[in-house]
């Protein structure tokens, strides 16, 4: 199993990502420099968080121009896994690899905080491990988080199940308190239709060992991999 | 040459924190009259062509490839000759 982590300019958790899969979960890990186009190799892709360029103008606008982008979408179209993770979320809608945009949070605060979600689906190669309405613990860190898209494609998002985890309450209730930022239908993470591409604002690399409060991000990665040794069997 | 002022807004409906955020300041400063705010941004952009046609062109392309993401933005844009 052979991840690729995706460095952009101003990337500020790829050493976070590369540190619980190389080092927490023993798996083979690269980083992949974002001026590379060739993402052969790999299982799996994960575009990280951070402030790529800055979030000047939009953020993820000018990373969707780096050439590992080219990379990125040959590597979708082959059905390979990719995994963006907040300010890797925000690229692949960009390149349009996933719907939406995420709009400011409510507040208009940089919110960083544990939140609870709740897993609506646990048929997708990111979620496998997981039991279906399990609660999970795993924090944010984000301005830039509110999710939106236009009604039609929410209804599309709901038909298919494509809302994979959504902020909720201790107890798996989804409610507005609970959402903490205006998340559209609080949307905290969404596949795209092909179930290869997951796009999440919460930080799975962040909760992957006890002394970091939770390890409830670890099954993100343990299912990626139980799914490509599947394959591979 | 041309100069391009271009302002990307929020498409109506889009909600807007900063623009919220920036009415009720002017609430709170008794500014009576306004009935709302909304935020946006400006961008100048000169354009080396002496065919405002092709500016025009030009400016469409730069909105819709960069400046602005069409799932909530809007664009729109003065285009002026410079002379000299």
């Amino acid at each position: 199993m052979r991840f690729g982590v995706i460095t952009f300019l101003s990337s500020n958790c790829d050493h976070d990502c590369y540190w619980a899969l190389k080092k927490v979960i023993s798996q083979e890990v690269k980083f992949v420099w974002h001026k590379e186009e060739k993402t052969d190799g790999f299982n799996c892709l994960i575009l990280l968080g951070g402030f790529s360029w800055g979030d000047y103008l939009r953020t993820g606008a000018i990373a969707k121009f780096s050439p590992v982008i080219k990379g990125v979408e040959k590597f979708a179209q082959k059905g390979r896994l990719i995994l963006g993770i907040c300010n890797g979320f925000q690229i692949l809608q960009e390149i349009g690899l996933l719907p939406g945009v995420m709009l400011q949070n409510e507040s208009l605060c940089f919110i960083c905080e544990y939140v609870y979600l709740k897993v609506e689906n646990e048929k997708t190669p990111f979620t496998s491990r997981y039991q279906k309405g399990e609660v999970l613990k795993i924090p944010i860190a984000y301005t830039v988080g509110n999710f939106f898209v236009e009604r039609p494609t929410l209804q599309k998002l709901k038909e298919g199940n494509r809302a994979v985890l959504r902020y909720c309450d201790k107890e798996g209730r989804i409610t507005r308190v609970s959402n903490p930022n205006g998340a559209m239908d609080n949307i905290a993470a969404v596949i795209n239709d092909s179930g290869n591409v997951l796009g999440m604002m919460p930080h799975p690399e962040r909760c992957v060992e006890p002394l970091l409060g939770s390890t409830d991000g670890r099954k993100i990665f343990e299912s990626i991999i139980s799914g490509v040794a599947d394959e591979e069997r | 040459m041309f100069k391009a002022k271009i302002h990307i807004t929020l498409k109506p409906g889009v909600f807007d924190p900063q623009g919220k955020a920036i009415f009720s300041a002017l609430q709170n400063l008794d500014h009576e009259m306004a009935r709302g705010a909304r935020a946006g941004k400006y961008f100048e952009s000169e354009l080396a062509t002496e065919n405002r046609r092709c500016a025009k062109g030009e400016v469409e392309k730069i909105c819709q490839d960069l400046l602005a993401n069409p799932v909530i933005k809007e664009y729109s844009y003065r285009i002026s000759e410079v002379i000299g």
